[in-house]
């Protein structure tokens, strides 16, 4: 007997709102639907209509909680090549170390997460308690735990100071010692691996195939990392290299565990990118235009568009912006989120397993799911509509025509 | 007829007392519980008598019945799964008090009332109406299927064992705790009686749902699953039930594998005999509690359900039975008179 199960969007395995219909027999999923778009706040708007561009990092660093360093990343990227602004070389090395801190708090807030859905608390809150180091960290550097308002067109807000680099560095030695504990609990228990080995598979084809991005395509032997790809800021320095769970295990599954095993060993890399950060960032200036009120004025007389792209902890993020002259807040502004291109993968990773793997497995992706949500079409009445694949093409095909015409 | 009378009293008198002494006593391991197990998690936990405030809390809020729910069933089911936990307790002897009520097949009919509590929730569950319920209503009755069989080895063996050591009413709580399972075997008996005593701390946290076979009450798979629906006053005695059924659980260990008192190592007798024996009596279930509810469920992650049967059905009925063979072989040890040391 097949019947229907609502996971969402209110449920205790997702930690946002989106809907997932099972369709269920016994314990089996049988057909998975992914109903999005439960939580659109507007941020695109507020940026094109309401904030000058200085407000709109503000403003990208709340898409995500958690991302918070990557989305303003992306942003001052896109604008930057908009603008053709040249960037010191310190601050490309302070965005680079500030970007791997976050990677090393969220895979951490990740690992405790998914060894919660699977009835796990004592490693959530093991996990959570060594995530606290580099949090401690943060607020050191930062003068803040979550939003850190770093990031600034044409450099960062904040230098790394003498005194701070002793304390990172205690830090990572820290890491380092704790990483073999950590890898240990998670990959070698024996519950962890009867819940994750196997189940949610990803085969290389179908990440392919849907556009999975960062750890869950790497997972599935995809080597793809932007770092590596279009490395930016500081990065080419680095050499960085995508990390695919045979480095660890021998063998690619795709399965929930590699997730997993990628996503430690890319804490174990995020600390060695640092280290080296520290021991080469080259000092200087750290802001190309210190003064505010010229880079406002500069930024209202830029015309032009950029892309940019980055890899959050998620996998890669996209801003495209537009700046038109004598147009205060950005033109256009399109934000994609990681989330947005790695959500289709639940469905055939979903397919197949029990209904007890819906928790792990949705987590598997690490998805930030009020960061994707961009769009909501309310219809007259008052009622969400949704639309299909024709009606895209349809409307797609009347903005390309009215852009050819010289329209906007 | 004034004796009959006299029973009748001592059995209501005495089942209240139980009643309200096996909840307070219940809170409170719940409170330690939830104490160390925090501890063990490095956090602070909860003061001890926060289950105190839950259970308060909970009858002081709403009881919202689900627009699809069977009303009549709903409500029922709360109230016969804390009565059954807490009549299970009156066949269990505590300390040096002697069991309220007995029979000649105590044991039997534990192991058929133990299951009404689970019975009760899968009821619930159904009545509920909700898909969440549902799903736990029926994990919830495969958990209790696979449990049975080798929680049923373990008894039958142990049963078994004393009658060939000739006590008479080898099902009877009574004569099991006055004739200590260990005093009866030799050696390799010996052996075979520690591996039934694992196996039924491996089937204490399945009894009670708690982590690794928390597979009904799932939160992050199904909300809570059989509770789901439930809030409220039938939600605190489902709690309560949950609680008590702990109690029972660890008494029954404490009732078949330690039966020994305190009191006549210390040649003590009348009240103070009493009062010891009762103080190791709730230090014997902190332990078992402590070792297979507590320690269990901070160690490891929540298995899925077809896990959870094979564990039961598969590994820990073979355990069982390897266990009773080596009761038997060692029967005809001493029989023959064989000696292995």
């Amino acid at each position: 007997m097949k019947y229907e199960i609502p996971i969402g969007p209110i449920h205790p395995a997702l930690k946002e709102p989106i809907l997932l219909q099972l369709t269920v027999e016994g314990e089996e999923i049988k057909d998975v639907d992914v109903i999005a778009s439960q939580n659109h706040r507007g941020i695109e708007w507020i940026g094109m209509n309401r904030n000058n561009p200085v407000q709109s990092i503000y403003i990208a660093e709340r898409i995500c909680g958690i991302c918070n360093i990557s989305h303003p990343a992306a942003v001052i990227l896109a604008v930057e090549e908009a603008m053709n602004m040249d960037v010191p070389d310190r601050a490309q090395y302070i965005r680079v170390i500030q970007c791997e801190l976050e990677r090393i708090h969220s895979h951490l807030l990740w690992a405790g997460v998914a060894a919660h859905e699977i009835g796990f608390d004592s490693l959530l809150h093991y996990t959570w308690k060594v995530r606290e180091k580099v949090m401690d960290i943060l607020e050191l550097v930062n003068g803040n735990r979550v939003t850190k308002a770093i990031m600034m067109y044409g450099g960062v807000r904040r230098d790394i100071k003498k005194e701070h680099i002793p304390k990172i560095k205690k830090m990572l030695e820290y890491y380092k010692e704790g990483f073999d504990k950590l890898a240990k609990f998670f990959l070698e228990d024996k519950t962890i691996e009867m819940r994750t080995r196997n189940v949610g598979i990803l085969t290389k084809e179908d990440a392919l195939k849907l556009g999975a991005i960062g750890p869950t395509a790497r997972a599935s032997g995809v080597k793809k990392d932007v770092r590596q790809d279009q490395p930016y800021f500081a990065y080419p320095d680095f050499d960085v290299k995508a990390i695919t769970p045979d480095m660890f295990t021998g063998e690619v599954v795709g399965d929930t565990y590699d997730r997993i095993v990628v996503r430690l060993l890319e804490v174990k890399q995020s600390v060695e990118i640092i280290e080296r950060a520290l021991d080469e960032m080259p000092s200087g200036d750290i802001l190309a235009e210190p003064k505010l009120v010229k880079l406002l004025m500069d930024l209202k007389k830029a015309e032009g568009e950029g892309v940019g792209r980055h890899e959050a902890p998620r996998g890669e993020v996209i801003h495209y912006v537009k700046l038109k002259k004598d147009f205060e807040p950005f033109f256009s502004w399109k934000v994609r989120a990681p989330t947005y291109s790695n959500i289709m993968s639940w469905i055939p990773m979903l397919k197949g397993c029990q209904i007890a793997d819906v928790p792990i497995v949705a987590a598997s992706i690490d998805p930030c799911i009020s960061c994707t949500n961009r769009v909501i079409r309310i219809n007259n009445d008052g009622k969400r509509e949704i639309i299909g694949g024709d009606e895209l093409h349809r409307l797609s095909v009347k903005k390309t025509k009215r852009l050819l015409e010289g329209g906007s | 007829m004034i004796e009959v009378v006299d029973q009748i009293f001592k059995a209501v008198f005495g089942a209240i007392v139980i009643g309200v002494f096996a909840i307070i006593i219940a809170l409170f391991y719940k409170g330690i519980d939830r104490k160390i197990a925090a501890r063990m998690q490095s956090r602070v936990g909860p003061p001890v008598r926060q289950p105190f405030r839950d259970i308060i809390k909970l009858f002081l809020k709403e009881n919202i019945v689900p627009k699809h729910a069977t009303e009549w069933l709903f409500n029922l089911s709360p109230v016969i799964a804390l009565a059954s936990s807490i009549t299970i307790l009156l066949y269990l002897p505590m300390g040096s008090f002697g069991p309220i009520l007995s029979t000649e097949g105590d044991l039997i009919l534990i192991l058929y009332l133990l299951i009404i509590p689970s019975l009760a929730m899968i009821l619930g569950g159904f009545a509920s109406g909700s898909p969440y319920a549902t799903i736990g209503a029926q994990r919830e009755m495969v958990l209790m299927m696979s449990l049975e069989f080798p929680l049923a080895v373990v008894i039958v063996s142990l049963a078994w064992r004393l009658k060939e050591a000739a006590v008479s009413n080898p099902f009877s709580l009574v004569s099991i705790s006055s004739n200590p399972i260990w005093n009866n075997v030799g050696v390799v008996g010996i052996v075979g009686c520690l591996i039934l005593l694992l196996v039924l701390l491996l089937i204490t946290p399945g009894e009670l749902s708690k982590i690794p076979f928390d597979v009904p009450e799932a939160e992050t798979e199904i909300a809570e699953g059989l509770l789901a629906e439930y809030s409220g006053r039938n939600l605190a005695m489902f709690y309560l039930a949950d609680a008590v059924k702990t109690i029972v659980v660890a008494s029954l260990v404490v009732a078949l594998f330690f039966p020994y008192n305190l009191s006549p190592l210390f040649s003590l007798s009348g009240i103070g005999a009493y009062i010891v024996d009762f103080l190791f009596y709730l230090f014997k279930l902190f332990l078992v509690i402590l070792f297979a509810v507590t320690m269990v469920r901070v160690g490891v992650a929540r298995l899925k359900i077809d896990q959870v049967t094979s564990v039961y059905w598969i590994n820990l009925t073979l355990l069982a039975l390897i266990g009773l063979v080596l009761l038997m072989f060692d029967k005809i040890l001493i029989v023959k008179g064989i000696s292995i040391l």
